[in-house]
């Protein structure tokens, strides 16, 4: 368990074959994907597609039922699995933001250092400040999520995953919950992000952002992925009829 | 000043015999009152607490992977819910009082049962008042929103932390007014112990209209208005808390 040897020219997230159901629904049906170190890769496609459900499986926030998810080397669907050595690897924001209302946006971001971790509080508020101050948020540093717009909370979200210096960061549709004026502020955060070498996965809508900063997209439909190629191929040259079909409705 | 105060109570119970406020006049009934409501007071604040943390533990207990615990939980709220407060503290004190071992007093010589009947009705009581506890901590907790128990655990955070630290004090807002109710009736339900002889307020009042009959209206007036002002103390308190605890912009 505590030493799987990895090393940064293996893929950082590798998927292999995954089955997931919920009951009776097979919502994934065989996926599989390698994530190198730094790459930012983008799923798409249709609402149930099992896009979502990815990714919280790369993060043990879903069980699967058969296949591999191995996270610089640790086996996911292992049933010993220290789950805090994953999340200390494995950053996530959520479409609903998440944060914890009754605690400060510096709070927040400095919570799980402290409590996980148990880092130098000092220390942590240091980090934190920068953070605020990365994600373009100071003089919101005492502010309660109920009293930040909802692209303010999504970023004082992403400020405390980094607060955990995560190797990989995913993020679940965080901009679908957003004012379109605010998912502009958000995209930005996450493009700095990737620019920094940040290995990201993200479910997304936008289009435009994918095509942008994406390495790799994948398209996926009913459980399976469909297509998946560099932006350039992928949205130009998409082969499949499905693909094909999804992108005219949507760009 | 207190001479005039006593002395208007005593002329009024030779005016009006009925209207005989002894505590008032007389010393001794009065340190009779004074020790009823040390007793109350303390019976009060021991359950209150101890209620509190059987709320918190049970609610906690309930959220348990283990259908076993689960089910341990579910029984005791259904015993301690659905049974007479008066009965469970004549059950403790009675029946399970046999079973507790006694020691040797503090005269040397006699026996006395290491647990007191007001430990009996500490113990009683809290269980009582904590069976709701559990089941108001539990509603509080189900008002809190899975996906900021997913966030907590996404973060690393265990099941414990999640609770103690998130959920808990999410929970707890939410529960306020109704642990509010319960605990005002926590307060009330202490008279309850007369039933086991603690010397609580209750248990005083009865004695001194028993040995002076032309006090009882009177000591049934101060009952009423010492309730009125200790469940007051209590509200003002939940209630000053309630406030420190608000959150800007959550909630209403």
């Amino acid at each position: 368990m505590s030493h799987h040897e990895w090393t940064d020219d293996q893929p950082i997230v590798s998927i292999n074959n995954v089955h997931k159901s919920f009951g009776n629904l097979e919502v994934l049906k065989g996926i599989s994907m390698d994530v190198m170190k730094g790459e930012v890769i983008c799923i798409i496609g249709p609402s149930g597609s099992g896009k979502s459900t990815l990714i919280r499986c790369v993060n043990a926030l879903n069980d699967i039922q058969s296949g591999s998810i191995k996270v610089e080397g640790l086996e996911v669907n292992d049933k010993d699995l220290n789950k805090l050595e994953l999340r200390k690897k494995v950053g996530m924001v959520f479409q609903q933001y998440n944060l914890f209302p009754h605690k400060t946006a510096l709070e927040n971001i400095m919570m799980a250092p402290i409590k996980v971790l148990k880092q130098d509080r000092a220390e942590v508020e240091e980090r934190a400040r920068g953070l605020i101050a990365k994600v373009r948020l100071q003089g919101k540093e005492g502010a309660y999520p109920g009293e930040l717009s909802g692209g303010q909370q999504q970023r004082v979200a992403i400020a405390r995953s980094l607060a955990m210096s995560p190797d990989i960061m995913l993020f679940d549709e965080v901009t679908a919950a957003l004012d379109p004026e605010t998912v502009k502020e958000v995209l930005v955060t996450i493009k700095d992000l990737a620019e920094e070498g940040m290995t990201c996965m993200l479910v997304t809508h936008e289009m435009g952002f994918a095509k942008e900063i994406a390495d790799h997209i994948y398209f996926t439909d009913r459980g399976v992925i469909v297509e998946h190629g560099p932006p350039a191929t992928f949205f130009d040259k998409a082969e499949d009829p499905r693909t094909r079909e999804f992108l005219s409705q949507i760009l | 000043m207190l001479e005039a105060f006593t002395e208007f109570f005593r002329q009024l119970a030779d005016d009006y015999p009925r209207w005989n406020f002894i505590f008032f006049h007389e010393p001794r009934q009065w340190a009779r009152i004074v020790k009823g409501l040390q007793h109350t007071i303390v019976l009060s604040f021991a359950c209150v607490i101890f209620s509190v943390i059987i709320g918190v533990v049970g609610a906690w207990m309930q959220s348990s992977p283990s259908v076993w615990i689960r089910r341990f939980v579910q029984g005791y709220i259904q015993f301690f819910r659905n049974t007479p407060p008066f009965v469970q503290l004549l059950f403790f004190y009675f029946a399970l009082g046999q079973f507790t071992p006694a020691v040797t007093g503090p005269d040397g010589w006699t026996q006395v049962p290491l647990i007191s009947n007001i430990g009996w009705a500490i113990i009683s009581l809290s269980f009582f008042a904590g069976a709701f506890n559990v089941e108001i901590f539990r509603s509080g907790i189900e008002a809190v929103p899975e996906s900021t128990q997913e966030a907590a655990s996404a973060l690393g955070f265990s099941r414990l932390q999640t609770y103690t630290d998130i959920v808990l004090p999410l929970a707890f807002r939410v529960s306020l007014p109704a642990l509010n109710n319960n605990l005002v009736n926590l307060v009330k339900t202490t008279t309850q112990a007369i039933a086991i002889a603690v010397p609580e307020l209750l248990y005083q009042s009865v004695s001194i209209w028993s040995d002076y009959p032309s006090a009882q209206y009177p000591t049934m007036i101060l009952l009423f208005f010492s309730f009125i002002f200790l469940v007051g103390i209590l509200v003002f308190g939940m209630s000053r808390w309630e406030r420190s605890m608000r959150i800007p912009g959550y909630g209403g």
